[in-house]
């Protein structure tokens, strides 16, 4: 038997929908596998992996809590994609915009009003922003590829951050520990529910509701996705590619610039050497599994979130290995861009017979 | 279709509960910041584990979360554990330190043990040991050794631990050898064997015979071994890495301890506390010592007893690198200058990152 895949005249709507069913079918079956093979109960280890932390507040507010700066970072990015602009930067933008959003609490923390966290967040947003806007003005003036250009810039923006935890933002009465001294209550995120989320949480799904409205009912969501897809066409209808390249990076790293530095605020309260588990690199995937779509990038996050707290509940009681818990993610994402695929593709199959005849009479 | 979904769902949270549910007394939970297998720091810790679980069998669980980033994951890790059931809680690195505090606010009942930070609570106990005495004696090994009177050193972050482990290597050093000279390159990661190799092989053309380093990985001592030169295990015996090169290791041995807090938590007499054990307390161990003539071996063994007999290495004449006075003759560093300690000695070929 031979498989075969014929190119698809038009995308399948059908398998658009199902494809990511599939994914996630097939991922279960090699989780299960995977288990049984490190010598766990398979179906114990998906319970625990996949449900358990979703019948549990506590950690539903954990997902949540994960998934924001990747939701948020990610939305961003989708403007970027969608309008061809290949930024890659998003983890600097994320660490450049927190170092902003920290200047008020760190350099000044006898600052303590109600206006402290909203100037944060604005400067914060506008950091990032500024950040993601390097590179924009080198494509746009010199021509300059922008994801050299904004990857480059996610080693800039961490060293800086390294130096500054190291050396002048040090904690005074910190033992030359790198870290920064810890922020004040006028400058923590208020926090929902009786977990760790803070209002980031809510800020994120907003974005998510705005940009799925400008996307598909506004001129400007028009002009992104011509700009994407037929540049020329574009320039008929008045659109500016420049401009838009840089109103699509600002937006990009003023939403990474907000993640961060609500991430700082809300979750870890000071800047340490590291401060961001990779979350602007891991926002491309989420942006690319929710299809560059807001509500789908919101599905996605969620789910790549459920992926690290189930990996790290099998990690923790049953004592799988993390390295498990890292592979089961990789499976998930791998299947899903194979099962893709089947969007563009049909699979023929062609019987053993009809291929032994073939090389039969060609002999 | 439906309810056998729900059967198989209910049997599974079944089985979920009644494995939560076992019959040891207590639970005791590890959190560590690299691999298991990173045959060094976070390796070491997780042997104490398996102490713990020969020495009390059947009446104390554990459970562990190896790498743990410091950072965000880490409040959630910690959390994690206070949650299912936890009553002592290990956070292995010193990034955990706020985290830990914050976790430990919420969950008063819990106990927590925080290795190598400074904030404590009634909840948190602090605990570290006093690497820089099995510093002090392979700084003597190294001077007794070292043809080129240089020896390298592979630092990770200039905090007072590293800072003092440096210093004490020179200290012993130069009570064998008052010109020995020593290297330092800072490489910034506790785990980086990439890294660590690169400074290994940039000290040794710099003329270093002898590497030690204050970094996890196995690197350095691998690369001593294939370049022809010799040094020391860290953190655990590496001596499988380099049979040839491997002159003797500064073990963390943090079975005892462990075995002794879990013991307090069960007798309900557990309390509040900084604990700084070396090689009196049996927390600091040295390997055998191997690829060494007698007498040098002779030497280490007696300074080993001297220091379990109470001898603190930071005891002077001790010179800053400025040119003040550290300590007169005679006089011992107090353990909070010590535990602080952002000076290096004088002799050092470095200039101390600030």
């Amino acid at each position: 038997m031979r498989i075969e895949l014929v190119k698809r005249k038009e995308h399948s709507r059908k398998m658009a929908l199902l494809s990511p069913v599939i994914a996630v079918g097939l991922t279960l079956v090699a989780a299960a596998i995977l288990f049984a093979a490190s010598g766990t109960d398979p179906f114990l280890g998906l319970y625990k992996f996949f449900i358990e932390p979703l019948t549990d507040s506590w950690s539903v507010q954990e997902i949540i809590v994960k998934a924001t700066p990747m939701v948020l970072i990610a939305c961003g990015l989708a403007v970027c994609y969608l309008s061809n602009n290949w930024n890659i930067g998003a983890e600097g933008q994320f660490i450049f915009g927190a170092l902003c959003g920290s200047f008020l609490p760190i350099v000044y923390p006898e600052f303590e009003t109600s206006l402290t966290l909203p100037l944060m967040l604005v400067l914060g947003a506008l950091g990032g922003a500024f950040w993601a806007l390097i590179p924009a003005v080198l494509k746009t003036r010199f021509n300059a590829n922008e994801i050299l250009t904004s990857l480059m810039l996610v080693y800039v923006a961490s060293l800086l951050l390294d130096y500054l935890v190291r050396g002048p933002w040090r904690d005074p009465g910190g033992y030359n520990f790198p870290e920064s001294r810890l922020f004040s209550e006028a400058a923590t995120l208020p926090l929902i529910g009786d977990g760790r989320m803070s209002i980031a949480a809510p800020v994120a799904v907003v974005v998510v509701i705005v940009l799925a409205i400008v996307l598909a009912r506004t001129l400007k969501g028009f002009e992104i996705r011509v700009m994407g897809e037929s540049p020329r066409a574009g320039a008929f209808a008045g659109f500016s590619a420049k401009r838009l390249t840089l109103f699509a990076f600002a937006l990009a790293g003023g939403l990474a610039g907000l993640a961060g530095t609500m991430e700082v605020s809300g979750s870890l309260n000071q800047l340490l050497p590291t401060i961001s588990p990779g979350y602007g690199f891991t926002a491309i995937i989420v942006a690319f599994l929710g299809r560059l779509n807001p509500v789908g990038i919101l599905v996605a996050g969620f789910v790549l979130a459920l992926s690290y707290i189930g990996g790290e509940a099998v990690q923790a009681s049953m004592g799988v290995s993390d390295k498990i818990a890292s592979v089961i993610q990789g499976l998930l994402l791998f299947f899903v861009l194979a099962c893709d695929t089947l969007i563009l593709y049909r699979i023929r199959l062609h019987s053993r017979r009809t291929t032994a005849t073939g090389e039969v009479s060609r002999a | 279709m439906k309810n056998f979904l729900k059967a198989t769902v209910a049997a599974i949270a079944f089985a979920a509960v009644s494995s939560a549910a076992s019959a040891a007394d207590l639970k005791a939970c590890y959190i560590y910041v690299g691999p298991v297998g990173d045959f060094g720091w976070s390796y070491q810790h997780d042997q104490g584990r398996k102490d713990v679980e020969k020495h009390f069998g059947d009446k104390v669980e554990t459970a562990y979360l190896e790498s743990v980033p410091e950072g965000p994951d880490a409040e959630r890790a910690i959390e994690r554990f206070a949650r299912d059931g936890c009553g002592i809680i290990f956070t292995t690195s010193f990034g955990y330190m706020n985290p830990t505090i914050k976790v430990a606010k919420k969950f008063p009942k819990v106990k927590f043990e925080h290795a190598t930070g400074y904030k404590t609570a009634s909840n948190v106990a602090t605990y570290n040991s006093k690497f820089h005495e099995g510093r002090y004696i392979i700084g003597q090994i190294a001077a007794k050794m070292s043809k080129t009177g240089t020896a390298g050193y592979i630092a990770s972050f200039p905090i007072p631990e590293v800072v003092a482990g440096i210093n004490a290597f020179m200290l012993g050093a130069q009570s064998v050898n008052p010109d020995f000279k020593l290297k330092v390159v800072w490489v910034n990661s506790w785990f980086d064997p990439g890294k660590e190799a690169d400074a290994a092989k940039a000290l040794i053309d710099q003329g270093a015979d002898i590497i030690t380093q204050h970094t996890d990985s196995t690197a350095p001592l691998q690369v001593a071994e294939e370049r022809g030169v010799h040094g020391f295990g860290q953190a655990s015996d590496q001596i499988a890495f380099a049979p040839k090169a491997q002159y003797t290791a500064i073990v963390d041995n943090w079975g005892p301890y462990y075995i002794e807090r879990i013991q307090e938590v069960l007798d309900g007499t557990w309390e509040s506390k900084s604990t700084w054990g070396g090689i009196a307390e049996g927390h600091v161990v040295m390997a055998p010592y191997t690829n060494l003539p007698d007498d040098v071996v002779a030497m280490a063994k007696e300074t080993e007893a001297k220091i379990a007999g109470g001898w603190e290495p930071f005891t002077g004449p001790i010179t800053k690198q400025d040119g003040s006075v550290a300590a007169e003759d005679g006089v011992t560093l107090e353990d909070g200058a010590i535990l602080g300690m952002n000076w290096y000695v004088k002799g050092v070929d470095d200039k101390l990152p600030q």
